[in-house]
Formats: C-alpha cells, structure tokens, sequence
C-alpha cells in the first residue's frame, strides 16, 4: 500500500527511483481511489482510457535514466485544457463532443516530462464561478466537507488533489479560479505572472487575465509544476520572452527576486475592514503572528484604488468573455442546434448550448462594449485597471509582498449563492488585484476552524517573483 | 435598463433566451451594474497604459503544426467533400 495521503511529487519520485513502486502501481493507486471516490466527489469528468499505457511508458524512462522529477507522476487536468484526442467541454455543453485537435503547450511540456494524465476535471462552465456549480456535468463537492462547495472554477482539480485521487492538478486563474479552491481545500495555489506560462490551447475566457495555475498538496509540489510550465512560447502572442522576465523594481532582490535582506510584508488593512468574516480576521492575525516569529517586518500599506479591483474586474472580464465566447456558433464545432435559418442557427445552438451563467455574462460583455456605455464601463474600467496596476508596483518598491487573506469566507454550502451573482463574485473580493496587474500571487493553507474548514492566506510579489513566494511559503508551511 | 433592453442585447449577441430568463436577466443585470458602477467615482485623470509593446508577430512562413485538415473537418457539425455546410446565407 502507498502512503497517498502523505506522498509528495519529491517523495514519489524519490520512491519511483528506488524502485519502491512503479510507474504503473502508483498510476493504479491513484485509479482505485478514484474510483472508490469519484461518484460521490464528481471531481473527474473522464477517467483517461490509457492511464496504464501512459505509466508504462513513464516507467520506461526510469529503466533507461531519463527519468525527470515529473516522469510517472499522475496529473489531473482542467477540462478547458487541450490534450489531442481528448473531450476539452470546459464544463459546457456546448463543447459536449468536442475532441482536442492538439496538444495544449502545457499539456506538451508535461508529456515530454513523462507525466501521466490520470483525467480532465470538472471547473464551471468556461471557468465562469468560484464554486464549481455552473457546470454543465454537475457539482463537485468538497473532500473536506461533502456538504459545502470546492471552490471554483478549478475546483474538480482541487477535489481531486485534495481526495488524493491524483498527486499533482492543474487549474487556470483569471480571477482566483486556483486560490479560491486551494483555499477551500487546503491546498496551495500559485496563480503565476500574466505572460509566464503559456496558454497556447487554453479555452480562453478573459484573454488579459488567464493564466494555466498549478495546486500543490505542499508549495515544492506547487514549484516543480511552475518550474516546468513557465517558459517562453512563441505560439503564445501574450507569452512574455526570456529577456524580459526576471526584472525586478527593488535593488536589494536578487535575480530570482528573493530578497537578500530583511524581508518586508505590507498589509493593506483598509481593505478587509469589513465583510471579511470574523474567524479569517481572527486566523489572518494569527498568521501574521506566526510570520514575525519568523523574522518578517510586517507594515501597513495603502492600496486606494484596490478596493474597486472586483467591479473593474466585472467589466473588463465579461468584455472579453462577449469577444470570446463569439466563436461558438454552431457552426464549425461543438453543439449545433437544427434550425430554418442560419441565424436561428446561432440563436438556438447559443441559448441552449452555454449555461445561465455564460449567457449573463455574454450579456453583460455586449452591454459595456456597446455603442453609448462603451467609455463610461469598459474604457473606464481599464483605466482604473492601470491606476490598480500602477499603485501595486509602487507598493512593491516599499514591500517585498502584500498579504491579505485569500478568501473573505470560509467553503460554504453547496446550492449557496446561485441566486445571487454578485454574492457569488465577492468570493474573489482579494484575488482581483494580482490579476489584474499581473503580479504572481500564492494561497498557502494557514490552519483549520473549528469544525475543521481550511484558513487560507495569500501573498502577491512583483512580476516574475515566484520564486520569492515560494521562499516565503516554504518558511510559512514549517509553523502550519 | 429594460426587458426591450435585454432583448436588443440578445439579439446582438445572437442569444434565444426565454421571457422567464429574460426577466430574471433583467434583475441580474441590474444588480451587477449596480455594483460595478461604483468605479464612476473614481478620477482617473490622464492616465494612459503603461504597456511597453512588442512585435510578436512571426515571419510569414509555412511552419508545422500538430493539428491536420481531417482533425478540423472532422469537429464540423455538418459538412460536404471536406467543405464546411452552412444553412442559405442569401
């Protein structure tokens, strides 16, 4: 029997190495929970039909030495990521038989590590949700507490890192769609810099914000995913090319951006003064105890314009979502509807194809782009998106991170919040403000309530910093 | 907003929505504006993105690609001789 529940990618492959177990053993492992637990979690919306077939291949590369960190570890992938030959529905009916034409970058870069796709995830539909209810293919329920939602949109990838029904996961964030999930799981999530990781064969939903995002049962796991996901791609136009990554605005960081000094945590209290609930005030404190005890200066700091992060986000999200969700027509893939005429052709395969949720915010997205609202929403919003922008890089030159808590709620029930869209938008009240300027941001587990629900907080570096969350993680998840 | 509004929307976003959702479209709309127009207070003077640009774009040559013709035709809802059919557009 392999311990699951305590294995790490490292451990495994430690394991893996010294022949403890097989590629193949461990690949079943991870098979027979899933089996055992999917039907009540639905974290899975397709078990892959050659997990063996992969793990022996895997297998192979120990045999000869070629073996790398990630060969033969099994991986869970979001539904909206492309892998040849596979459904990618992106939890949507409308991309019920749509079969993947080619491999996703991310999906290349981890099969040429020799990772084994265990299955495709269940996430809302188009990653539009923070609780994995608008799929079309049901709810995914959390590990946890099977009463209370997984967070979303990633959250089939987050049960099923979090039921130990596979050993790594990939989600993708535009607005928390990794944090809020690993929060609700107890995991870790690293929502990477806009422009590291390549999204060449994502289904995009807001092409300025949305980044593929690793989970990790630990922050290392978390790393060597990142490690081998960022990487300049020319078949990405918004991928950000080797020569411009790694800058940093403060002196006193090194290359990687890790500091070389005193490390310095500015806290924007003026943002969680209120509808934060009291137990994550009260764990944020504690948390924040816990950091001094590790050496770190805590300092208050000002962010003016974050607090409208989440209705700038609501504008030039859906705005991008309109454009996007475009291209499905009914005519060249995925769900068509018999009709008369060509455009009862689109009205039909659209009304009835995309959920509810899609079609608010195809709305919403036609309505501030349109002719007369156009400059007082989308061409404010992103101008305010700048003023956000620019006032975290000025912070960054006083602060090494900003900290906030990750989610202003504990998990909550399951049917909560559906009839009330803006309820449901505020669970990203804190992740707003890294997507929107760009700057990587981590959620890193910070203990358990009473009842037993994970605390979740989340740091925010300066652009190409990863490496400093990681440092900073790595310390913090010693005391947790 | 109105459900003459929501309609026009609808319709410019190529949506068949039933008058139930249509109504409750309406009431959703209005709550969501109602938040996001919070950001009318905010001034914002002369502010310009402060994006550097870069060309991105590749030299117009013939590169491989992992995708073929018959993986594209084959997504086709309806097709003929390797063509995409459409309803009667004229």
């Amino acid at each position: 029997m392999i311990d699951l529940k305590n294995l790490t990618i490292e451990k495994a492959h430690e394991d893996l190495k010294a022949g403890k177990y097989t590629c193949v053993e461990l690949a079943e492992a991870y098979l027979e929970n899933i089996e055992k637990k999917n039907s009540e979690i639905n974290a899975y919306l397709e078990v892959f039909d050659d997990v063996k077939k992969q793990a022996e291949e895997a297998q192979k590369k120990f045999q000869d030495g070629s073996a790398t960190m990630m060969t033969g570890i099994p991986v869970a992938i979001k539904d909206n990521i492309l892998y040849e030959g596979h459904i990618a529905s992106a939890g949507s009916k409308i991309l019920e038989n749509y079969k993947a034409s080619y491999d996703a970058t991310v999906i290349r870069d981890l099969k040429a590590s020799g990772a084994v796709f265990l299955g495709r995830t269940n996430m809302d539909e188009f990653a539009m949700g923070s609780s994995t209810q608008t799929s079309a293919y049901g709810v995914t329920k959390n590990p946890l507490d099977i009463e209370r939602v997984p967070g979303g949109s990633s959250g089939g990838s987050a049960a099923a890192l979090a039921a130990d029904m596979t050993l790594a996961a990939i989600g993708t964030e535009t607005c928390g769609s990794v944090r809020e999930p690993a929060a609700f799981c107890g995991l870790v999530g690293l929502k990477p810099t806009y422009g590291a990781v390549s999204r060449q064969g994502i289904i995009a939903m807001g092409n300025s914000l949305d980044q593929v995002s690793p989970f990790g049962k630990c922050v290392e796991d978390t790393k060597i995913l990142f490690d081998i996901l960022s990487r300049y791609d020319a078949e990405d136009s918004t991928s950000v090319p080797d020569s411009l990554r790694g800058t940093s605005p403060r002196k006193h960081l090194g290359d990687k951006g890790v500091s070389l000094g005193r490390c310095k945590i500015g806290v924007p209290w003026h943002l969680f003064a209120d509808g934060v609930d009291t137990s994550i005030q009260e764990n944020f404190k504690q948390s924040l105890e816990k950091l001094k005890e590790l050496g770190y200066e805590i300092v208050d700091v000002e962010l003016p314009h974050a607090k409208y992060s989440l209705a700038v986000y609501y504008i030039i999200m859906p705005a991008e979502v309109s454009t996007n969700l475009s291209r499905f027509d009914g005519i060249r893939y995925g769900y068509s509807a018999a009709a008369d005429s060509l455009s009862q052709v689109y009205k039909k395969s659209r009304g009835t194809g995309f959920g509810a949720e899609a079609r608010r915010r195809i709305l919403l997205g036609t309505y501030v782009l349109s002719h007369g609202y156009y400059d007082a929403y989308y061409n404010k919003a992103i101008k305010v998106r700048e003023k956000i922008k620019e006032e975290v890089l000025k912070v960054f030159e006083e602060v090494d991170y900003i900290l906030t808590p990750t989610v202003p709620m504990l998990p909550f029930k399951l049917g909560e919040k559906m009839d009330d869209p803006v309820a449901m938008y505020l669970c990203d009240i804190f992740s707003a403000p890294a997507n929107l300027s760009g700057v990587p941001s981590i959620a890193l587990p910070s203990g358990k309530s009473p009842e037993g629900l994970p605390f979740s907080i989340q740091f925010m570096a300066p652009h190409f910093c990863e490496d400093s969350l990681f440092e900073v993680g790595k310390k913090f998840e010693t005391l947790c | 907003m109105n459900i003459k509004d929501v309609e026009n929307l609808a319709e410019l976003a190529k949506l068949e929505l039933s008058p139930e959702e249509k109504e409750s479209l309406l009431h959703d709309m209005e709550g969501i504006l109602s938040y996001v127009k919070q950001i009318e207070e905010v001034e914002v003077g002369d502010i310009k993105p402060s994006n550097t640009y870069h060309n991105v774009w590749r030299e117009d040559e013939l590169e491989p690609r992992a995708f073929s013709k018959d993986s594209i035709i084959e997504q086709f809802p309806d097709s003929q001789d390797g063509f995409l059919k459409v309803k009667k557009i004229l």
